[in-house]
């Protein structure tokens, strides 16, 4: 258990590092000097040389690398060229924002959806399992920017039971954000029953098959007790590296519900720095997103021989 | 029972109507998609507009037959290229092995490591919000997942007799990949871009939605919704349309995707 714990979070560090290389990157990229970029047009030409020597930009392009890395590390990633805040702490702050919508629409999601495929797995072909892969296949295809704007119409515009956009701090009022918070939590949790209810049912319907299932069937022991103690705790392992995924790519896509519903989120920042060209804001999200997507990786597969005790032994 | 046969039929139906109007808002619309008429704005669907008019008074249906035509060009050519580069990498570094394939293998992981969506907003900062950027970004940000699964369909299929049989027999290596190894790998391929086209389509849609796709005036099913937000009270099917024609099109992808894995990987069957 320790070795596969201790090979695993060693697995991750190249990760993060060719990660950091790549943001470094993409800045690079970009047309025209960094520099430059930062001050903007207008910037004289010994303001522009101080400030490419502070970035270390007069430097071979490795030293560069380590100069931004080492500053990354240590939580300085530069400040906003618009606002002139810190990054990290700009980016911390709307993470939560984010964090909080994409964490209780996973959780319910799994909660309602991971039983229903299973249900759906056991009772395959059956009017019931035939109803439930309709619903998911229909919530899958249907994209969250539309299905937020469909909700925003019918409960917001035509019912007026909830506020339609905006966003109000917990601090501020906790009844009137739960209020805010319910249709950007119901937008992605219907769009990702769709994704884990196909998955669930996927891996319980390969368990099913398996031998074991008929031998303890054979055996005499009652269907709950098959289904509960050999199918389906075998059935959740791939289901629970979905949910890690999911996390991390919702948090990618998160931008659009963010603008459906104006919602000031980690998403939202991200594209607003890409219309303002907002550079060091574009690298410190962006970063962000990507270590966060490891780490939650890494703890899924760390917590993945409670489920399934085989991939220690390897 | 298979859902194979209606999967493969309700898919295949939809995607073949999307198909049509995308090939014929290429090159006729009933109304020019970007013509403003200030007499007909947010007119309901009905009348001499099928679909209604939106706030500059264009034409709502032909702007949706334009939009299909567009989105359908740029998913088209993204998929061929996230297809063609990923393939090249997964043959190349499956086949050859060895250090090469453990440095390529570790980058090309690290690139996983982006939720796709995020790595083409990344590049779209890069190369800038137009038709070619969001091209260029898409299939660089999907190459990494083609790549992972050519590679693993090689890794196993060298191992296979026949690749034996045609190195024995004294083919090249680039002969033996050509005619042994490329073939074999047609199938699963053909699985992923499926979805792929559904990927990049969805992701299109919403970087347009965003702002960062297609620029305006010109029509995309995603720039299309987004406009539509500012008038949602009193114009809804500037909202409706647009979204139930890319939801429609996922559905069919998805069902069409579901069917051709089921034909060409029998394991999945019913799955």
């Amino acid at each position: 258990m320790l070795r596969f714990a201790v090979t695993r979070i060693l697995m991750a560090v190249p990760t993060l590092l060719i990660v950091a290389i790549a943001v470094f990157a993409l800045i690079r990229l970009v047309p025209g000097d960094p520099a430059s970029l930062m001050l903007g047009d207008l910037a004289d030409a010994t303001s522009l040389a101080s400030l490419r020597h502070n970035l270390g930009l007069d430097r071979p392009l490795p030293v560069q690398f380590a100069i931004w890395f080492q500053n990354a590390l240590s939580g300085d990633l530069g400040r906003s060229i618009t606002s002139d805040q810190a990054v990290l702490p700009l980016v911390i702050e709307r993470f939560w924002v984010s964090a909080k919508v994409v964490m209780a629409a996973v959780i319910f999601a799994s909660l309602v959806a991971v039983p229903a495929g299973m249900i759906a797995a056991w009772r395959q072909n059956s009017a019931l399992d035939v109803a439930l892969v309709a619903v998911s296949t229909l919530l899958l295809s249907v994209p969250t920017f539309w299905l937020g704007l469909l909700l925003l119409l019918f409960f917001g515009l035509k019912l007026g039971w909830l506020p339609v956009v905006g966003y109000v701090s917990f601090s501020d009022d906790p009844w009137r954000a739960l209020l805010y918070l319910i249709m950007p939590v119901m937008t992605l949790f219907l769009h990702e029953i769709g994704v884990l209810m196909r998955m669930a049912r996927a891996s319980a319907l390969e368990v099913l098959r398996l031998d074991y299932i008929t031998h303890a069937r054979a055996k005499g022991l009652s269907e709950s007790v098959v289904l509960w103690r050999h199918a389906f705790k075998n059935a959740f392992a791939p289901t629970w590296t979905l949910i890690g995924l999911m996390l991390g790519n919702l948090l990618g896509g998160i931008a659009v519900v963010e603008t459906v519903f104006t919602i000031p989120g980690l998403g939202r920042l991200l594209v607003d720095s890409i219309f303002a060209r907002d550079y060091p804001v574009i690298q410190g999200c962006m970063l962000f997103i990507a270590v966060i997507y490891v780490l939650v990786n890494l703890v899924v597969d760390l917590l993945y021989p409670m489920f399934d005790p085989r991939v220690t032994a390897e | 029972m298979s859902y194979s046969a209606p999967n493969a039929l309700i898919g295949g139906t939809t995607i073949g109507v999307v198909a049509v109007a995308a090939l014929i808002g290429a090159v006729w619309t009933p109304y020019d998609p970007l013509a403003i008429d200030f007499m007909a704005r947010l007119a309901p669907p009905g009348g001499a507009h099928w679909l209604g008019t939106d706030e500059f008074g264009r034409d709502v249906l032909s702007r949706l037959m334009a939009g299909a035509s567009t989105s359908a060009w740029i998913s088209l050519l993204t998929v061929i290229l996230a297809v063609g580069a990923g393939t090249a990498l997964g043959v190349f570094t499956g086949f050859v092995r060895g250090w090469v394939d453990r440095v390529l293998m570790t980058f090309n992981d690290a690139l996983l490591a982006f939720p796709g969506i995020l790595l083409a907003l990344g590049l779209l900062a890069v190369f800038g919000a137009n038709k070619y950027g969001i091209i260029f970004a898409l299939g660089i940000a999907y190459t990494p997942s083609v790549a992972r699964v050519v590679r693993g369909t090689v890794l196993s299929l060298r191992e296979r007799e026949f690749v034996e049989a045609s190195r024995v027999m004294g083919n090249s290596e680039i002969y033996t990949m050509w005619r042994h190894i490329l073939p074999n790998c047609i199938a699963p391929l053909t699985v992923l871009a499926t979805s792929l086209f559904g990927w990049v389509l969805l992701a299109e849609s919403a970087l347009s939605f965003l702002g960062l796709g297609v620029p305006p005036p010109a029509p995309t099913w995603g720039n299309m919704l987004a406009a539509s937000r500012a008038f949602i009270a009193q114009a809804a099917w500037l909202g409706i349309f647009p979204g139930l024609c890319i939801s429609l099109t996922l559905l069919g992808i998805n069902l069409l995707g579901d069917a051709v894995r089921d034909r060409l990987d029998p394991r999945m069957r019913g799955v």
